[in-house]
């Protein structure tokens, strides 16, 4: 059971992202790419990393892909019926894809990694004593780095950028 | 046994090597930035299983965490960016963002 539920999400995640690399319309990808958000979470889901996939909700979800909405919306102009997004090169770019993606599957096939199960018990309580003990370091330099982001992009954002008499 | 390591570990490849294709062939920048994402996707997969399968700890998980704390920063800013381009340049093609002077 867990098994077949598991099959669907990762197939859920291969179409869904197929769709975001070869649809020719900007606001099918960005749907299908909600897609993909939703089949990782389920599948993390599975790999018994519960506050992993709710995070992923709320911030890949909630947050990233408004804000890619918003960066269709705002920049292609609504009237525009076809908001299109061709591609160009695709040979090359499948190639070097191509290439990556066999590249990765034999190495790590060939590798043979140890075999040592997570627990299967909520990961919350663990991971906030990680984040707290082990990784505080990176956890108060990540929240600095969402400061400097979050004035940062608001000042690249403005109309006025250097122009004040625009 | 679908639920194993090695069955996630090729999806994963293939999220990332769509996503590759993605940042590569489109023009558009918000598809590049998706492109993107689906990379960042695709390596947070792996390291939930990998932290599930092999280490049986959960240093994975917490590396997925800062994953996705940064992939909000990245999207906040290439919005930002990608704004400031369509106002200069009227266009978010990225080939058409080639100029690094102020002038025209």
């Amino acid at each position: 059971m867990a098994d077949t539920l598991y099959l669907a999400f990762l197939l859920l995640i291969l179409a869904s992202a197929a769709i975001v690399a070869f649809s020719q319309h900007i606001v099918r990808s960005a749907f299908a790419l909600l897609l993909t958000f939703f089949g990782v979470a389920g599948a993390y889901v599975f790999l018994f990393a519960d506050f992993l996939a709710g995070t992923q909700l709320l911030i890949y979800v909630g947050g990233i892909l408004v804000l890619i909405l918003f960066a269709v919306m705002l920049t292609n102009r609504i009237s525009d019926i076809r908001l299109s997004s061709e591609s160009r090169g695709k040979g090359r770019a499948a190639f070097v894809s191509l290439l990556a993606f066999s590249g990765i599957v034999v190495s790590e096939l060939c590798i043979p990694w140890p075999h040592k199960p997570l627990p299967d018990q909520p990961t919350t309580a663990g991971l906030g004593e990680a984040l707290l003990s082990d990784y505080l370091l990176p956890f108060e330099a990540i929240s600095i780095l969402l400061l400097v982001v979050m004035v940062g992009a608001a000042v690249i954002a403005r109309r006025d950028w250097r122009r004040p008499d625009a | 046994m679908i639920l194993a390591l090695h069955p996630t570990l090729i999806v994963s490849a293939a999220l990332f090597s769509l996503g590759l294709y993605t940042v590569l062939s489109r023009r558009n920048a918000v598809a590049v930035l998706m492109g993107v994402e689906l990379i960042l996707n695709s390596a947070n997969l792996q390291f939930a299983a990998f932290s599930r399968f092999t280490t049986g700890k959960l240093d994975g998980q917490v590396f997925a965490l800062f994953v996705i704390v940064l992939a909000a920063a990245e999207a906040a800013v290439a919005l930002a960016i990608i704004l400031a381009i369509h106002h200069n340049a009227r266009s978010i093609q990225v080939d058409d963002a080639d100029r690094l002077r102020d002038d025209v």
